[in-house]
């Protein structure tokens, strides 16, 4: 068991200068930390339908990317569907594993840990009474969502506790889950 | 117009130990006091509150607690007294029942407006305090007529309250504290709980506070840290001055049937929503409490002293229960009083100098503020962690009065 302070001596592949560099320029100048995220969704058939997702709004002006990227969902077999794709359900494990796994990798360079293996596993409960529309106190989204860290790196357990900790502190997609958020829907 | 070399405004505990350094530097000063001599501490906190320091480190600039109980907790009546007394000991030159309400600047110094006339000075202290205002979310904004919602500023003992439940936003010194005596009064509370600061009363035989002190942690400097701005608010630890040296933590308050929930997030329709990242919250402030013991049980053996205390001892990890509820019906749960124990700032309003930042914070390089010859005190690790405690204050003054000393010299030459 090490820790060590030296972020030199440490390499989890994130830019964590770069990193601080932006926060530290965007204390500065807070208009240009207003992003806007999209995505735009087609119907295929039946519950099968495609998501592209590429540009985004942020520092002040429109961004590209190399890559549109796709992202499809369907629902399983049982649902009477073809499952050609993960349930959006999934998908919104996925993010918030993806945004939590991320989050570790970035403190653990900012705290000068050495990684060797995340691996996050979640399983979210959900009472399905709800969005089949039997029991109207039943709520359509999750019961509850459980996340498993687990995290080889060269750190004690209390500092590895504290990475996903503070991963779940700095989280967007965590704090998308845990909070409300108003959605505004519009038709044509 | 009356005039002096230097103005400290507010006669509490930092502005008199400011005094008392200039008095020993000869700078003719005034200080000029909205009401009495320690008046928030008069006026504005609620009946049970005692510090959260024990009297041994209640002191200032040549004065500290002789008592008999060094290790007891004063009242906020003895702090009262204790200001008092030092105000009269240091024979502070303070102007009483003045209210400042606008400060420029004036040919290099400044000018005051105030209840009672006008001052000039060329040096300017704002020793205000930290807590003026006390700060309660917009969303309260929402809550369902028919509820009484109180502030910090407004809470004085259970016995005032409507009849009903409470919830109490906070879980800081303030809001543990708080939950604690009203649950204590046989109402039902709920207590929504953000990022916190968990620690023990006692350690290893000594209070917290004696360790914080031992292990150099009070007197670590704002320039020594990577992120200050953090450093700076965190929240106040979730700590009690009671005669009997509680311990106040989320389990203690749970065993005795408050309701934690997550932090308050929303309300609408009557109903109150909490956020889901309690669990989250109890982990990172276990995990720091946890570090901060570690650091004193380094320092220990670090100096040969393991024999000269008991032992080392961790406590049990905040259990909030599987099923933190994430909304709340006020009506249907009796809820007939919110207190928002949301923390203070200080107020500004009055101050007429480009000297705030767009969050409304004064801008100061360890109490020297970016306006020439103005000073701050007393404000969250300010120049040192103990910036925002009495014991900080002086300290804190006789830095402070040493560049306010000399840049008058180098004015002067």
């Amino acid at each position: 068991m090490k820790t060590s302070n030296n972020t030199a001596a440490v390499e989890n592949g994130v830019n964590v200068d770069a990193l601080l560099g932006a926060r530290e320029a965007l204390e500065k100048a807070p208009e240009a930390a207003q992003f806007k995220w999209r995505a735009s969704c087609e119907w295929l058939h039946g519950t099968h339908s495609r998501s592209t997702i590429g540009k985004f709004f942020g520092l002040g002006t429109e961004q590209s990317r190399d890559t549109t990227f796709a992202v499809e969902a369907d629902h399983p077999k049982i649902f009477a569907s073809e499952d050609h794709a993960p349930t959006p359900v999934e998908l919104v494990l996925s993010g918030l594993a993806s945004c939590l796994t991320a989050g570790v990798a970035a403190v653990a360079q900012r705290r000068g840990i050495q990684l060797h293996s995340v691996k996050a596993t979640l399983e979210a409960d959900m009472d399905i009474q709800g969005i089949l529309g039997i029991d109207d106190d039943v709520r359509n989204g999750f019961g509850a969502i459980r996340v498993h860290f687990n995290i080889r790196a060269d750190a004690s357990e209390d500092d590895i506790k504290a990475l996903v900790a503070q991963s779940q502190k700095r989280s967007a997609v965590f704090d998308i889950v845990t909070n409300p958020t108003n959605v505004f829907v519009s038709v044509n | 117009m009356k005039s002096a070399t230097a103005i400290i405004i507010g006669a509490g505990h930092c502005g008199l130990a400011m005094s008392n350094h200039l008095t020993a530097r000869s700078i003719d000063h005034v200080v000029i006091e909205r009401g009495e001599v320690a008046n928030s501490w008069r006026t504005e906190r609620w009946d049970s509150l005692r510090l959260l320091t024990p009297n041994w480190q209640t002191r200032l600039p040549g004065y500290a607690y002789a008592g008999s109980d060094p290790h007891g907790f004063m009242a906020v009546t003895e702090v009262v007294q204790f200001v008092q007394r030092y105000a009269e000991h240091s024979r502070a030159p303070v102007v009483t029942g003045t209210r400042v309400t606008r400060v420029r600047q004036r040919d290099g110094g400044y000018e005051l407006s105030t209840s009672e006339g006008s001052w000039r000075c060329r040096k300017l202290v704002i020793a205000s305090g930290a807590c003026n205002v006390a700060s309660v979310p917009s969303v309260s904004a929402a809550l369902p007529a028919g509820v009484t919602s109180l502030s910090l500023l407004q809470y004085k003992n259970p016995a005032l309250l409507p009849q009903g439940g409470v919830m109490i936003v906070g879980a800081s010194a303030s809001g543990v504290q708080l939950a604690r005596e009203i649950r204590a009064s046989g109402r039902r509370v709920v207590l929504c709980v953000g990022e916190h600061v968990r620690m023990p009363r006692t350690y290893r035989g000594h209070d917290i506070q004696w360790w914080m002190n031992a292990i150099g942690a009070m007197n670590v400097r704002y320039d020594a840290l990577d992120d200050i701005q953090r450093a700076r608010h965190l929240p106040s630890p979730q700590l009690i001055g009671s005669p009997d040296h509680a311990t106040i933590d989320l389990n203690s308050l749970r065993k005795s049937d408050v309701e934690l929930v997550g932090r308050l997030v929303g309300l609408g329709g009557g109903k109150a929503q909490f956020s889901g990242s309690l669990a989250n919250c109890c982990a990172l402030a276990d995990l720091k409490m946890n570090r901060l013991l570690a650091g004193i049980d380094e320092w220990v053996e670090e100096n040969g002293l393991t024999k000269d205390f008991p032992a080392a001892e961790r406590y049990e990890p905040t259990d909030v229960g599987p099923e933190a509820r994430l909304s709340l019906d006020l009506a249907e749960a009796e809820i007939d009083t919110v207190i928002w124990a949301t923390g203070y700032r200080p107020d500004y309003s009055w101050l007429d100098v480009p000297v705030l930042d767009r969050k409304g914070r004064i801008q100061h390089d360890g109490g020297v503020v970016s306006a020439p010859g103005m000073y701050v005190m007393g404000l969250p690790f300010m120049r040192r962690r103990k910036s925002s405690f009495i014991d900080g204050a002086g300290d804190d003054a006789a830095d402070l009065a040493a560049h306010l000393d000399h840049s008058l010299a180098s004015v002067a030459a």
